[in-house]
């Protein structure tokens, strides 16, 4: 895949279609891959594609459309779904974009053979359904369905919403339980709930990474970065700074949201803020209508619309458990 | 020395959208019509301007329970707003219960300019339901708390 990829790319850099290329090059460790623009068939020797390649490339065609020329990006159906909401709200140029999708059987997640007990990675191949781990301390075997990130366990679509042309294979939309765990909790008690967040939350470091990766966050202003906003860039003081931040990062990409987990991967404390997200999307199908932001260009979002007859918030007291 | 025990007072903020549960304050004011004194009323331009931030933060501040009030849907004097707003605060209200944060400390209500009575008869109902929760603990901030 990786070399079709470069080959494509290098036809395409060579026949003026785009001046650049959106993809991945290597990072600091084997797992770690970093989005590169590359600008000309030299640089592309470094480009990757494996199964760590997981970073969601639309969120850099909002400053990269805005440049001369058209640009060449590697898609995958996720990210292909945040590039259609990027385009709904004009933040990107889709017509300096050159999307080449990409099929997807899911990314690996390196923290899932960390949690294996593997330790001092070297380096990592794939053979086959499985992945050689070249550790400090001797190669190791995992099989690739047992480290495949959360996200794409429970993945909802392997369908490209929007390309130019598809390396690969094209999938499908899957009906999948990605609900599972947002029902789980939603069936615990008040006290549980509030138990389950503030043991998650309260590891936040507020890195802002999670707002920084968001492909629907991408306000020139934020409203955590006004020192009067009295939440601004720093380590949370009290615990009710978690909470205000996370429930606001959550609501303002409420409805725009295309559950693509970012947020989740990029959190280097492994808090699972997906869910978050999950469920703003779990109410908005159950209350609104099923909506799946990121599938098409034209529609209205949720919390931008209304009907003279939606629920009055008191349904809140009639759904779920106290 | 003997230490006083006192009966817990809530502090609840209410937005109040001016056309409307604003003028309904008053009207129920003109009416002699009893509300507890621990209602905080702020007025807002329409019930839509009601970020979730502002509950958040008047949470924060030390409120133990945020009414928004707002006209009855198709009475907008922006013809939509309150439209809007109850969509974004049944989401709201819907993720502070999925946090745990107790149900009854949120709430919202159509009321009129015409409906002093209504506007007395949903604090005092708020306010009894909001006492018997008791302090807000699970979306205090301890900087904001008074010694």
């Amino acid at each position: 895949m990786q070399e079709a990829m470069m080959r494509r790319a290098k036809e395409l850099l060579a026949d003026g279609t785009v001046n650049r290329v959106l993809g991945w090059q290597k990072g600091e460790f084997a797992y770690d891959h970093t989005p590169a623009v590359f600008d000309s068939a030299d640089q592309l020797e470094q480009f990757v594609y494996d199964d760590f390649t997981a970073a969601n490339l639309s969120k850099y065609l909002v400053k990269e459309t805005k440049q001369e020329g058209k640009i060449l990006a590697f898609l995958k159906p996720c990210d292909t779904y945040s590039l259609n909401q990027l385009t709904k709200e004009h933040r990107v140029n889709r017509d300096k974009v050159y999307v080449v999708g990409i099929g997807c059987e899911g990314k690996a997640d390196v923290e899932k053979i960390k949690a294996l007990g593997i330790d001092g990675i070297l380096g990592i191949k794939a053979e086959g359904d499985n992945f050689v781990v070249e550790t400090l301390y001797g190669n190791q075997t995992v099989a690739k369905t047992d480290v495949l990130a959360e996200r794409c366990v429970v993945c909802k679509s392997r369908k490209l919403m929007t390309y130019d042309e598809i390396l690969g294979e094209d999938g499908e939309v899957i009906n999948s339980n990605r609900f599972d765990m947002v029902e789980k909790l939603e069936n615990m008690t008040a006290d549980e709930r509030f138990a389950f967040w503030q043991n998650e939350l309260s590891r936040c470091i507020r890195c802002n990474a999670c707002r920084n990766v968001c492909p629907a966050c991408t306000c020139e202003k934020c409203v955590f970065d006004n020192v009067n906003s009295g939440i601004a860039n720093t380590a949370a003081a009290d615990s009710f700074e978690e909470k205000m931040f996370h429930v606001i990062r959550a609501f303002h990409v409420a409805g725009r949201c295309t559950d693509c987990g970012e947020c989740s991967r990029v959190c280097p404390q492994g808090i699972p803020l997906h869910l978050l997200n999950r469920k703003f999307i779990k109410d908005i199908n159950e209350l609104y209508g099923e909506y799946q932001a990121g599938e098409d260009t034209d529609s209205k979002g949720p919390l931008t619309n209304f009907t003279y007859d939606d629920c009055e918030p008191s349904i809140v007291h009639e759904r779920g458990v106290e | 020395m003997q230490v006083e025990k006192k009966e817990f007072k809530p502090t609840i903020v209410a937005f109040c959208c001016n056309w409307c549960s604003y003028a309904g304050a008053d009207l129920s004011g003109t009416n002699r019509l009893n509300y507890p004194a621990n209602v905080k009323i702020i007025r807002v331009p329409c019930s839509c301007r009601v970020n979730p931030m502002f509950v958040l933060r008047a949470f924060q501040r030390g409120a133990d329970g945020v009414i928004i009030c707002g006209c009855h849907p198709g009475d907008c004097h922006y013809t939509t707003g309150n439209y809007y707003a109850r969509r974004r605060m049944t989401l709201l209200f819907s993720m502070l219960d999925f946090l745990g944060i107790e149900r009854d400390r949120t709430r919202l209500e159509w009321v009129s300019a015409a409906e002093g009575a209504k506007f007395a008869k949903t604090m005092n109902e708020f306010v009894e339901a909001v006492t018997k929760l008791g302090e807000n603990k699970r979306l205090e901030d301890l900087r904001c708390k008074k010694q």
